[in-house]
């Protein structure tokens, strides 16, 4: 299981080809992927950049939680969480999360699930930089 | 007893504090710490907390050492 907080941009895909190449040949059937990139819109109004803030001690506890709880519920090879801290910009990934199974359905399953449970409890904060000034995401009309 | 109390995002922003540490009588709540240490604020009704990086409630007790944290509902990952 494998849980990693990145101050700067990554590469989702460099990321999941690390990961594959310690994993050995033949013992999984499946690998499902979420990417999570930054938007340059939200409720309507145009975004230039974002800061995420987080709690690292909490949120580092919180992201191999979250692993360990996939990896008990379903039958998995391997999972991960990368996630972004600080400033970004629109088109850098903020989020991958990924699951190897011996099958799709858990693979699929495992994956929804760590990025559900990160999005609802993971403590981090967005704020984003828009037209008129700066805006904490949680305070955002519509949000 | 003696605690540290964190604040992040926007309760840092209000409040004026990122981290102080605070000396509180024995027993003593969650809400406890957050007025010590912010001067009795208003506390924004979303306030979420941790006791020792664990999601805690406003009335959870609180002991001798611990980090107490205040923060706004989460927005990590993404939409």
């Amino acid at each position: 299981m494998t849980a990693l907080l990145r101050g700067g941009a990554f590469d989702p895909w460099q990321e999941l080809a690390h990961i594959e190449a310690g994993l050995a040949k033949g013992t999984h059937g499946a690998c499902a992927s979420f990417v999570g990139t930054m938007r340059d819109f939200n409720v309507g109004d145009n975004v230039h950049s974002m800061s995420l803030e987080h709690y690292p001690e909490m949120t580092q506890q919180f992201l191999d939680t979250i692993c360990t709880e996939a990896n008990g519920r379903w039958n998995l090879i391997h999972c991960l969480i990368v996630h972004r801290y600080g400033e970004i910009k629109p088109g850098e990934p903020i989020v991958l999360t990924a699951a190897w199974s011996a099958h799709r359905a858990e693979a699929f399953d495992a994956c929804r699930y760590l990025i559900e449970e990160l999005k609802a409890r993971a403590p981090f904060w967005k704020k984003e930089t828009t037209d008129t000034g700066e805006r904490w995401v949680h305070d955002a009309p519509g949000e | 007893m003696q605690l540290k109390v964190k604040f992040f995002a926007s309760l840092s922003e209000q409040t004026g504090l990122a981290e102080t540490t605070v000396n509180a009588d024995n027993p003593a709540t969650v809400l406890d710490a957050w007025k010590l240490a912010t001067g009795d604020q208003t506390m924004p009704v979303n306030t979420l907390c941790a006791i020792n990086m664990a999601y805690a409630h406003l009335d959870d007790s609180i002991s001798d050492g611990d980090e107490i944290a205040f923060f706004p509902p989460v927005t990590g990952g993404c939409t």
